[in-house]
């Protein structure tokens, strides 16, 4: 399926969590905060939540900065 | 306050204690290395970082948090880049999910080249944020009757700034920050301009609870000594600040007595 990843265009194995995308993209989970269409994912909600075709995903973490 | 010790002088943010009185930026460092031993130098509690899209071409590549560990600094994130309230309030919620801390540095930016705080959209921000229950130190204007609304409506801490971020222009306006700090009954920290030890020093003689500098340190010849300037210097003053300066004169007065004169 297709998403919006960090803004640009993304295709994707059907059928991953939230969980599912992040090792699939081969980041570790305890270190970024993700959105998905704009609403927060709580990490306690990684492995529950589902992606659809068309979700818009940001990916975040802390980089240095003042 | 008849004892001063620096061992035990220290200021609360938000119900948290730290005893050191400079806050440091995580940016413009050469590498990760060099940012950890400029914080280490600087005897930082309280480090700002920046919330940004993982780089997911190279997603291996050294995070942050590999080399300042949030266990032992306390990661405040900060909104830079954001000119909308939106925007700052968004940016704040993920970092909550991807910290797990309610205490944050709001900054709403209005203009790209000054870079100076849009102060309506900041009021905005810190509103929605205050009810989503963080605890907001917020960067602004050195106003001081905008300063008061910003404590008023809950902020924990007022950042106004010395001059544009990144200038490192000193205090340009030592009797409004003096003004702000002798009317708030929250924290008061500088934020932004300081270019150099004595600037810091100024500051903290002002009275401010603490100042928060990225660039001075960073952007030094030698980032780890301007560290530990800036470490002294906000000692120094806080110490002088403490200590009551002697008051100003127009004419000398001879430090040696006249009495038994040959």
């Amino acid at each position: 399926m297709n998403i919006t990843l960090n803004g640009d265009a993304r295709a994707i194995p059907d059928g991953l969590s939230v969980e599912g995308l992040l090792a699939h993209l081969g980041i570790q989970s305890k270190k970024v905060a993700v959105e998905r269409n704009l609403e927060i994912v709580p990490k306690s909600a990684f492995a529950a939540t589902q992606i659809a075709d068309g979700d818009r995903m940001e990916i975040v973490h802390f980089i240095g900065g003042g | 306050m008849n004892k001063i010790d620096t061992t035990t002088d220290s200021f609360v943010v938000a119900g948290q204690r730290f005893t050191s009185r400079l806050l440091v930026g995580t940016g413009k460092y050469k590498d990760f290395e060099e940012t950890a031993r400029a914080i280490d130098a600087s005897g930082a509690e309280i480090v700002t970082v920046a919330v940004r899209r993982v780089n997911l071409s190279d997603p291996s590549q050294p995070m942050l948090v590999d080399f300042v560990d949030p266990k032992k600094y306390t990661y405040l994130p900060n909104t830079a880049g954001c000119y909308t309230a939106d925007d700052a309030v968004r940016t704040l919620r993920l970092a909550r999910e991807a910290g797990g801390w309610n205490l944050v540095k709001l900054e709403v930016l209005g203009d790209q080249k000054t870079l100076y705080p849009n102060i309506v959209e900041t009021l905005k921000a810190a509103e929605a944020l205050i009810k989503d229950k963080f605890d907001v130190m917020v960067y602004c204007t050195d106003d001081p009757i905008m300063c008061k609304r910003l404590e008023e409506i809950g902020c924990c801490a007022i950042m106004p700034l010395a001059a544009p971020i990144g200038s490192g222009l000193g205090i340009q306006n030592p009797v409004s920050i003096r003004i702000i700090v002798e009317q708030a009954k929250v924290p008061v920290l500088v934020d932004a301009g300081v270019g150099t030890a004595s600037d810091a020093a100024i500051a903290m003689e002002l009275g401010c609870d603490g100042v928060l500098m990225n660039t001075a340190i960073a952007a030094a010849k030698d980032p780890i000594k301007m560290a530990r300037a800036m470490k002294l210097a906000v000692e120094g003053g806080r110490l002088a600040y403490l200590a009551g300066r002697m008051p100003r004169k127009m004419y000398a007065d001879p430090s040696s007595p006249l009495a038994g004169l040959i």
